[in-house]
């Protein structure tokens, strides 16, 4: 049987010994010692094999050649692999038919969120509500158009860019600076679409009918006679709440006088069709989409 | 300590073997039931069968690690629900702070994985080698010679399989065990499945075989964390030294007229001991209470005609008690005090929480989260809407139809994105988040304030449950 190494009156001393006080020898088990040396030894070989000791420009490689940065490479590779599939089918299916797929317009969605605050969120917001000039995508007011192919079709060649000839491009005159109209024909029309556009009232009431007739020579062609605007053209639907760049009455004279410019990068050169696929059944679903 | 020459002496100690001895007696065969009960727990649940129909695994106790899902039986505990885990750990904890301070180490010398294993590993051995004085001329034997060689080799066969079950047992809680059984014997399981029996063999193999009273001693927080949870009312295996001393060899106390305790110094009490101590020395860390030793004295004292409990279960208490020459308190009161009524009060508390939320669970869950980037969006027609990521969950194990509609205000009217009902079919035990939009007309008194309180309603159009949910409506405030 085991000695009993635990009785108080066994207990052996260090042999030290300061102003009357022994330090007791309890002895830890030996098996510890060497699992500390395992650790010591594990810890050498770790230092060897992984990147470790610092130099001057950089730590030492470790030999089994280890690398954070590969990994993240071939975790990515890995992930892109598995979705090649679902990338595929993105970019080949008829756009209409992708909402009738629910794993794909889930995956689609996902996707396309992601590529969204990537590239989009910068001018259009991370919620995509917009900002003056950059169109809010939440809402039911297209310039051109809130169909999937619409939607395709913009961020695919951009808008009034110079970088993709099939660019849609809309040019409104800028009746003021280029003296086509005089400033109180202007202030006539601004208050007339005032008086059109839904929850506005016009400032001046009496220049209403005058600015009618502005109306109907200088903007019905493109924004239609009604105001209701013209998706082919660009042109924006003057009669609804939605304004891009201000519905009160400075901003829209600003708008008449100088006209706007937005402009929108074409994405055809940056993203893959299956990203772009995405991102259009994104923000078609965010609830807009026509 | 030695002397004036300073030699120094060895801070390190090599473990030393011990050889337990078989011993008969009630807490024994307390034990050996309770092994067969935990052990048959362990290795025999994941066998039992659970229909829940043909959508939902039938293993009635699975952690579904892959699918986020816990089955226990009847109760299917989703990732949102872990309160419910969190809720069985505070109960173990105090369910532990009771039974330490009524009755001791009593997990560690019944219960705890450590303390069942190795009992079946001693157990094993002793089928094999013999009882303690052949294991002990076996590994004295210096010579390894056949039968040493066929001993050891069997023996550790024996271990190695019980490890092997254990580790085996273990991957099956995790999905489905006759699936897995068939894809392990073929070796098609997944790697994971293999190394995690490989780790739990070999750790099982290790502390159970070799390791042992190591583990409790070294290795093992509890006998630090109890020794503080303990009081002079908890019971503990002592001694009765004013009773067993001086102690002697019964020949020697028979030819001498010198007064004489109980004890004969038999060392039967040592020799069971799995921890390798002498409880004769009184309450030690390594005693983990398994009370082998009261049943070797207790047969002692029996063969020599003396009263049982020399060796018993006992508080401090009745020790002062008792070497006064009083009684000691009754066991019943031992255990019934305010601190463990306290504990048993705080346990049930939690554990009536716990059932109670278990049956309030709603078989519709609903979490509506307003989007707040932007609060809300101005449409063509002037009017205005919010949005809401509304998290389906659909706990049967068929799909379900849920509509929703909006309570608040007559001018609100509710869109769900992706189709122009406003109902959505949530696929059997899934989850789906919809995206839900609330549109006030112009003007509406919704429209025009800063927040309206509304309530979403939920409801299965194909058996009419229904739940709500409250939240606000943002409008834009002129």
């Amino acid at each position: 049987m085991a000695k009993q190494p635990h009785k108080k009156q066994d207990v052996e001393t260090t042999g030290h010994e300061w102003d009357g006080i022994q330090e007791f020898n309890n002895p830890l088990p030996r098996w510890w010692l060497w699992v500390f040396y395992a650790c010591i030894a594990w810890g050498v070989w770790y230092s060897v094999a992984y990147p470790a000791w610092p130099g001057l420009k950089s730590a030492t490689a470790g030999y089994l050649g280890f690398s954070t940065r590969a990994q993240v490479a071939e975790n990515i590779a890995e992930f892109e692999e598995k979705l090649a599939p679902m990338n595929d089918k993105l970019a080949s299916v008829e756009l209409a038919s992708i909402a009738d797929d629910s794993e794909l317009r889930g995956y689609a969605v996902s996707a396309g969120a992601a590529v969204f605050k990537t590239w989009c969120a910068q001018c259009h917001g991370s919620g995509a509500a917009g900002a003056k000039g950059y169109p809010n995508l939440l809402d039911d007011d297209w310039l051109w158009g809130g169909t999937m192919e619409d939607i395709h079709t913009t961020i695919t060649h951009g808008i009034r860019n110079t970088d993709d000839e099939d660019a849609r491009f809309s040019q409104m005159p800028a009746f003021g600076r280029d003296e086509l109209l005089e400033k109180e024909q202007i202030a006539q029309v601004v208050n007339y679409v005032m008086s059109i556009s839904a929850g506005n009232t016009p400032q001046d009431a009496s220049l209403v009918a005058e600015g009618e007739v502005v109306f109907q020579d200088n903007c019905a062609a493109c924004h239609m006679e009604d105001g209701t605007g013209d998706r082919f053209q660009g042109a924006p639907n003057l009669t609804d709440a939605i304004w891009l760049f201000g519905g009160d009455y400075a901003a829209l004279y600003e708008t008449v006088y100088n006209a706007r410019y937005g402009v929108m990068p074409n994405w055809n050169t940056r993203l893959s069709e299956a990203e772009i696929r995405a991102v259009a059944t994104y923000v078609h679903g965010l609830g807009g989409g026509e | 300590m030695s002397n004036t020459q300073p030699e120094a002496p060895s801070l390190y100690a090599a473990r030393e073997p011990i050889f337990p001895k078989r011993v008969h007696g009630k807490f024994r065969n307390l034990k050996w039931v309770l092994m067969i009960f935990t052990l048959g727990i362990y290795y025999l649940t994941p066998w039992i069968r659970w229909d829940r129909g043909p959508n939902l695994p039938d293993q009635a106790v699975l952690v579904d690690l892959a699918n986020r899902r816990f089955f226990f039986f009847w109760i299917e505990i989703w990732p949102h629900e872990f309160y419910f885990v969190a809720g069985l750990l505070v109960m173990a904890g105090l369910g532990l702070f009771l039974f330490t301070s009524a009755l001791g180490r009593v997990w560690c010398g019944y219960a705890c994985p450590q303390t069942v294993w190795t009992d079946l590993f001693i157990l094993v051995e002793r089928w094999i080698e013999g009882d303690r004085n052949a294991r002990l001329r076996l590994h004295r034997q210096k010579k390894l010679d056949f039968r040493k060689i066929r001993l050891r080799l069997t023996k550790w066969v024996a271990w190695f399989l019980i490890g092997l079950a254990t580790g085996g047992a273990w991957v099956f809680y995790f999905t489905d065990a006759p699936t897995l059984a068939v894809d392990l014997v073929q070796g098609t399981a997944h790697p994971v499945a293999y190394t995690t029996m490989l780790i739990l063999t070999a750790t099982t193999f290790a502390f159970g075989g070799f390791a042992r009273e190591q583990i409790c001693i070294y290795a093992c927080p509890w006998p630090r964390i109890q020794a503080a949870m303990m009081d002079e009312d908890t019971l503990v295996v002592g001694y009765r030294s004013w009773r067993g001393e001086p102690r002697g060899k019964q020949r020697d106390q028979e030819n001498s007229t010198a007064p004489a305790g109980d004890c004969i110094d038999c060392m039967a009490c040592v020799n069971v001991c799995p921890m390798g101590i002498d409880i004769r020395d009184g309450q030690q860390l390594e005693c983990i209470t398994c009370a082998l030793c009261i049943d070797a004295c207790d047969d002692i004292m029996a063969k020599i005609g003396k009263p049982r409990g020399l060796i018993d279960y006992m508080a401090l208490t009745d020790e002062i008690a008792e070497r006064e020459g009083k009684a000691p308190k009754p066991i019943w009161r031992h255990v019934f005090r305010p601190r463990t009524i306290l504990y048993t009060t705080l346990w049930s508390l939690v554990g009536v929480a716990l059932v109670v939320a278990l049956f309030m669970r709603s078989d519709i869950e609903v979490t509506v989260a307003p989007v707040r980037n932007p609060t809300f969006v101005t449409l063509s027609d002037g009017s205005i809407r919010n949005t809401y990521d509304v998290r389906l969950r659909n706990k049967h194990g068929s799909d379900r139809p849920f509509q929703i509609s909006v309570k608040g205000h007559p001018a609100l009217r509710v869109q769900l994105e992706g189709t122009p009902y406003g109902a959505v079919t949530v696929p059997a035990d899934s989850t789906q988040l919809q995206r839900v939009y609330i549109v006030a007309a112009p003007g509406s008194d919704p429209a025009d304030s800063e927040r309206w309180d509304i309530r979403l309603w939920v409801e299965d159009t194909s058996n009419g449950d229904r739940v709500y949910k409250d939240t606000i409506f943002n409008g834009k405030a002129n």
